[in-house]
């Protein structure tokens, strides 16, 4: 067995394991430090098809920062389970359907590799070839209106937060430290020249 | 225009680095730090530290336990028990000072007729067990006898003032 | 790679590495190559981890030491010469001391937490040029490789802080959690300036780009390195650091004076493994700080020779910088280090990000 193969493997492994604690734990903490590992370990595998922006980018962007934004909704949430778990036959026939479409998709893809039904091959590249530039010379020239309306709906996205969360007045009443620092001494205090009282 | 150079000022982060470079020039000033049991700090002859009970030159111990010390303690850290001597002189038979309790506000020195309750110079002194600390009548005896030149010598300093 | 090994070793030793080679070969078959490279690889991470722990350990004395300077004191000089041995004397207590570990506490997470926290601020050094050569993994985009590695020592933090069960530690967590988040997108937006000015994601090219300009023919390389052109970023860059790695004036995360942080329930070990962590951090923040505005391993002046030197000079400096802001500054309000984060050094970088992209394509530009 070659050592790369071993690693996929390895990878692989680790992959559906924690993958599989995602949905099966409890503590739904422990579930989303799983959900971590899962795409730690696809990350390796995507190095090992040579895919290291994509593979750095999903750990930067989803381990670095969405995982860390869940957990701190899911730390912070009193969950129940019982109550959670009240409603699972009702909710079985509509999971099941969507479980078994995913797992009909999945096959389909995977029996369509087995017979060569796509160009799934990864292209075989020089070894100093820069996967960042190839990246981004597509995505600036080929894809570059998917690229911009992306970029505009996540700006959007933004705005809507920012407005969600306005809630009108600042109730506060700390100084802004925008205007704290342009006060001065002199403005303030009033140093006043007293001459000493005589005892007459 | 005097708020485009306010703008400017911190904007170049004039405050911040005015205040390193006050931390920059101390970093070269001589240290003041005082390496205790090397170097010592200078004590004043009215400093208060560990108890003792004093003696006349010819070997009569001083207390003639009016109590005036056991009343005038803050901290009643100051036990007394007198009887009559076989000479006829009143006399302690006890007299606790526990150290505990001490605020060492020297208290019960001004308040002492005789000079017998003094405070030492010593504040090097420690307990390692419970009771170490609770000092009784032949412990504050044997403080006296062993800095009576020193504890005689600060009271001649101090005697102009009182 | 036994090549190269040949070229490194003193000359007496190659009939015995050659011997062994030939040794592996036979045992192993065609796996030997593959052995070679994992075992090569483990001895160049040990020659950074092992120097690194042992700088870590000094760093933390050599801090005691100027703060004490500084509020003019002596800093510790008891233990051994001038208190050389100080740091293992720290390092000793520490390991001997128990690791509590709080009724009701998640075990395994509050066992993992200072692991997390350490873990990314040693790993991040596997993509650091030393020099020309010297390096662990030359990979290509090592500067995203950087950002997305020291974006997972956010997890030790908030995990301590939920692990202990402790709603000061939980709070605590949160709050430098929300902290290093914040200020890593500022961060992030200053790299961007600097990947854009010399057109590549690897950190040796960057610096080889630095040696490059008007004032770098004139002799003067430090003038023409980004510190200068990419000023506004260097500053917002410098202090997102300090405040990413959690020390003061923006230590919200320990505030050992009047608030509590995430590792409040820890103890012994645990415990120093945090403060490994935040020390190899602070060189780790260091160094980049040299690699991306000041030069790495270049020289400041053209008739000095380039070495590695200048990269641990330039390191030193900063650390001793570090040290210094701790020394003078009061610790910021947490609504003013979010302020600062997001209202003023976001901006600051968008607008610098234009102005760069609009001298870049001006007839102007001084980094072709």
């Amino acid at each position: 067995m070659e050592f790369k193969t071993f690693v996929f493997y390895f990878l692989s492994t680790i992959l559906v394991y924690a993958s599989l604690r995602v949905v099966t734990l409890r503590n739904p903490v422990h579930a989303a430090l799983h959900l971590v590992l899962a795409f730690f370990s696809a990350s390796g595998v995507w190095i090992l098809l040579q895919a290291e922006f994509l593979a750095i980018a999903l750990v930067l962007v989803y381990v670095g920062a969405v995982m860390v934004l869940f957990l701190f909704v899911v730390m912070m949430l009193d969950i129940n389970l019982d109550r959670l778990r009240e409603g699972f036959w009702s909710y079985l026939p509509l999971g099941a359907v969507v479980a078994l479409l995913m797992a009909a998709e999945m096959s389909l893809v995977l029996v369509g590799s087995f017979y060569d039904l796509f160009e799934s091959n990864v292209p075989q590249t020089p070894g100093d070839y820069s996967n960042v530039k190839a990246v981004g010379r597509v995505l600036f020239t080929d894809y570059v209106y998917p690229f911009e309306l992306a970029s505009v709906i996540l700006l959007v996205g933004i705005v809507a937060a920012a407005a969600l969360t306005l809630r009108g007045k600042r109730k506060t009443k700390s100084v802004s430290p925008g205007q704290q620092v342009f006060v001065k001494a002199k403005d303030r205090v009033r140093v006043l020249k007293m001459p000493a009282e005589s005892r007459d | 225009m005097g708020s485009m150079k306010e703008i400017f000022n911190s904007l170049l982060l004039k405050e911040l680095f005015k205040g390193m470079s006050v931390t920059g020039r101390h970093m070269f000033a001589r240290k003041i730090t005082v390496q205790y049991p090397e170097e010592k700090t200078p004590q004043s002859f009215r400093f208060r530290g560990l108890h003792a009970l004093r003696r006349y030159p010819n070997g009569e111990e001083r207390c003639i336990a009016c109590k005036l010390c056991e009343a005038v303690c803050p901290a009643m850290a100051i036990v007394i028990e007198s009887a009559e001597r076989d000479d006829g002189s009143r006399r302690t038979t006890r007299y606790d000072i526990d150290l505990n309790k001490c605020i060492f506000c020297g208290f019960c020195e001004e308040a002492c007729p005789v000079d017998a309750i003094v405070e030492t110079r010593v504040f090097e002194y420690h307990g390692e067990k419970r009771g170490d600390l609770y000092f009784t009548k032949p412990m504050l005896l044997a403080n006296g006898d062993r800095y009576e030149q020193e504890i005689a010598e600060d009271r001649q300093l101090d005697a102009k003032y009182r | 790679m036994v090549e190269t090994l040949q070229q490194l070793l003193p000359g007496f030793l190659i009939p015995y590495f050659n011997m062994l080679m030939q040794l592996g070969q036979d045992f192993f078959g065609a796996l030997w190559p593959d052995i070679v490279t994992v075992v090569w690889t483990v001895i160049k991470v040990m020659l950074i981890i092992l120097p690194l722990l042992g700088i870590v350990a000094y760093t933390t004395f050599w801090e005691r030491k100027v703060i004490g300077w500084m509020q003019v004191r002596i800093g510790p000089n008891r233990v051994g010469p001038w208190g050389l041995i100080q740091p293992l004397a720290d390092g000793l207590k520490l390991m001997l001391k128990e690791v509590v570990i709080p009724s009701g506490a998640d075990q395994v997470v509050f066992l993992l937490a200072p692991v997390l926290a350490f873990g990314p601020a040693l790993v991040a050094w596997a993509v650091i040029p030393f020099n020309d050569v010297m390096i662990v993994a030359n990979v290509n985009a090592s500067l995203l490789y950087i950002l997305a590695v020291t974006s997972m020592g956010v997890y030790g933090i908030i995990l301590a802080g939920w692990a202990s069960n402790s709603k000061y530690a939980f709070l605590g967590g949160m709050r430098s959690a929300a902290q290093l988040i914040s200020y890593e997108v500022a961060m992030g937006l200053a790299l961007v300036v600097v990947v854009m000015v010399s057109n590549s994601l690897n950190l040796g090219d960057i610096v080889k780009a630095q040696g490059q300009g008007r004032f770098a023919d004139m002799g003067l390389t430090f003038l023409s390195w980004n510190w200068l052109c990419l000023l506004p970023m260097f500053v917002v860059y410098v202090v997102s650091s300090v405040a990413e790695t959690n020390r003061a004036p923006f230590d919200m995360a320990e505030g050992e004076s009047e608030i509590v942080g995430y590792h409040v329930e820890y103890s012994g070990m645990a415990f120093a493994v945090f403060q490994l962590a935040e020390y190899s951090a602070m060189l780790m923040c260091s160094t980049l700080i040299s690699t991306l505005f000041l030069g790495g391993w270049l020289s400041p002046v053209s008739f000095l020779p380039d070495s590695i030197f200048w990269l641990f000079a330039k390191i030193g400096a900063f650390v001793f910088f570090f040290f210094w802001i701790r020394a003078t500054f009061p610790r910021y309000r947490y609504d003013q280090i979010m302020r600062l984060g997001w209202k003023v050094f976001i901006p600051v970088c968008l607008i610098w990000l234009v102005v760069v992209g609009c001298w870049m394509m001006s007839p102007w530009n001084i980094w072709k």
